[in-house]
């Protein structure tokens, strides 16, 4: 049996990618992931790895940048307004195709914000975040547990698509500790890699660069990408379900909300209330096909976030017209309560008991 | 203690340099150790020192839906700031458990248990004045009865830092000191 230990999510995040076989760790220290940069100070010199401490995001993602041209696996970690700084580096790899992971444990905002645990920067994360037309894949942990398993995945699916793999947290899964087991996790298999720069002894030299000016090169590169996003979509959309069968209002949320909303649907259900739950694991590729499934019986959706309303756009657009889209945020750095959501549900749906009898 | 529904929010508070942060670690694990749910969650960041530490452990045998909460069915507080800001919200029937040394007799604002530990003379009796944390979670451990004494001392060597290991022996004691004042204040109780 696997031996189970007490740790706090940017701990166990830090553990699955020293276990995945991350080569480099650049970053540049914010709450409330801290303890990212404190264990990987620690852990990477005992591994013969590297831990450096960054002047600033901007350098810290661009070291990132550099690691991964030499086709080392590279990451880096920060919070919200960090994140925002380390945008330029994100498009840059995107454009490069470099493999990285960034984990970004979300704080309060706009602005330097507040310390608090926050879902504010869906938009930014699953966007692209920077400019041009490029998209990361997006992992949203659901549990300490699943900030070690989705990090060691993270880096799996930068490896094989040769993509910027975020791994959007929050302060709340950061902080906080739970049992979780690491036993299961081991190295990953990386893939060949003749386009690093690796030194051009005794072959043709190896150039990475993004900008592209002649002809139509930029163009070719853009559907190049659109394919490789494409491909992410069919393969790697990931969500979680739980008593949809026959639920009358689905409650869809994410990562800390996601938890909190789950014991909201069961508490619905013990008062005659078919609720159901989605949870979206993959924030892009967003699960829209399960959604839009779901909303060919009439139905109600409830998209939950600590946000004022960022996913819930996505859930309509899954959702077409097939049913009513509603939405229940706190924002700032608030967490909503199970019992809050739970009196969210019951305000939906007493009317439409009402109309049904 | 797994057979029946068992759900219990808990909040530790004290200042920063009591062991607050440590004791919540030592009965997050101890109830890990037992076989329970549990989550911990520290108020983080914005601390200094000689400020106010705290967190909440939640115990339970079905999965925890969230690591923060707003009301408290046990508040275990070592000082005196503490006492104020979190006795409020305390759940009606809940536990007041806290550092008499420090904190004058409190009236919990609801109908709750309350016990008064003197958790920092205790210590001092015992010739280490900074086993009060152990003390306190003694005393509560004896009064909840959900987990033994011996899985918390089983995580002593977990939560303390190896350089700390030598303070195992005394911290133990400390302990047993507080279940055993905990256990003749409840028999006094019982009598009256």
């Amino acid at each position: 049996m696997s031996e189970k230990i007490l740790m706090c999510g940017n701990e166990a995040l830090s553990e699955a990618a020293i276990i995945a076989g991350v080569d480099a760790y650049f970053g540049y220290p914010i709450t409330p992931q801290n303890e990212v940069p404190a264990y990987m100070a620690r852990r990477m010199p005992q591994e013969g790895r590297v831990f450096l401490q960054s002047e600033s995001e901007l350098a810290a993602i661009n070291m990132v940048f550099g690691a991964a041209a030499a086709g080392k696996l590279a990451m880096t970690s920060s919070s919200s307004p960090g994140i925002s700084l380390m945008q330029e580096g994100i498009s840059y790899m995107c454009a490069a195709q470099m493999p990285a992971v960034v984990v970004n444990v979300m704080r309060g905002g706009p602005g330097l914000g507040n310390i608090s645990p926050s879902q504010g920067d869906y938009f930014q994360a699953t966007r692209g975040g920077g400019h041009g037309d490029y998209r990361t894949i997006v992992l949203a942990p659901g549990s300490v547990q699943e900030m070690a398993d989705l990090t060691h995945k993270a880096f799996e699916l930068a490896d094989l698509y040769r993509i910027v793999v975020m791994v959007l947290a929050d302060g709340l899964l950061g902080q906080m500790m739970e049992p979780i087991t690491l036993d299961h996790l081991k190295p990953i298999k990386t893939k060949a890699k003749p386009w690093a720069l690796t030194g051009a002894k005794g072959r043709k030299q190896n150039i990475i660069k993004t900008l592209l000016l002649q002809g139509n090169e930029l163009e070719v590169l853009n559907l190049k990408l659109q394919e490789v996003y494409r491909q992410i979509g069919d393969e790697q959309t990931r969500y979680d379900t739980y008593q949809v069968e026959d639920a009358d209002i689905i409650l869809v949320a994410y990562g800390i909300t996601s938890k909190i909303t789950r014991a909201a649907v069961s508490k619905a259900r013990q008062k005659g209330i078919k609720a159901g739950w989605v949870r979206p694991i993959t924030l892009w590729p967003f699960p829209s096909k399960v959604l839009t499934e779901l909303a060919k019986e009439p139905r109600i959706f409830l998209a939950v976030e600590m946000s004022n309303g960022q996913m819930v756009e996505d859930v309509r657009l899954a959702v077409g017209g097939g049913g009513p889209v509603l939405f229940y945020g706190r924002a700032g750095g608030a967490v909503p309560t199970v019992d809050e959501v739970l009196e969210h549900i019951e305000k939906i749906m007493l009317p439409e008991v009402m109309k049904k009898a | 203690m797994t057979e029946q529904d068992y759900y219990e929010e808990i909040i530790i508070a004290g200042f920063g340099g009591q062991g607050i942060i440590m004791l919540g670690k030592l009965l997050a694990n101890a109830a890990m150790i037992d076989g329970l749910e549990v989550t911990y969650f520290p108020s983080y960041g914005a601390e200094v020192r000689g400020g106010t530490a705290n967190c909440m452990v939640v115990i339970s045998n079905e999965p925890i839906a969230s690591p923060l909460v707003t009301s408290f069915d046990s508040v275990i507080v070592l000082n005196k700031a503490s006492c104020e800001r979190f006795s409020p919200r305390l759940k009606p029937g809940g536990l007041l458990l806290y550092n008499s040394s420090k904190i004058g007799s409190v009236i919990p604002p609801v109908d709750a248990e309350v016990l008064a530990i003197p958790s920092d003379d205790i210590a001092v009796e015992l010739g280490s004045p900074r086993s009060t944390n152990m003390v306190a979670i003694g005393a509560y451990l004896q009064k909840r009865g959900v987990i033994p004494l011996e899985t918390a001392v089983k995580c002593l060597e977990k939560v303390l830092a190896k350089r700390h290991h030598k303070t195992i022996p005394i911290n133990e004691k400390a302990l047993y000191k507080g279940a055993e004042f905990a256990k003749g204040l409840l028999a006094g109780q019982t009598v009256k």
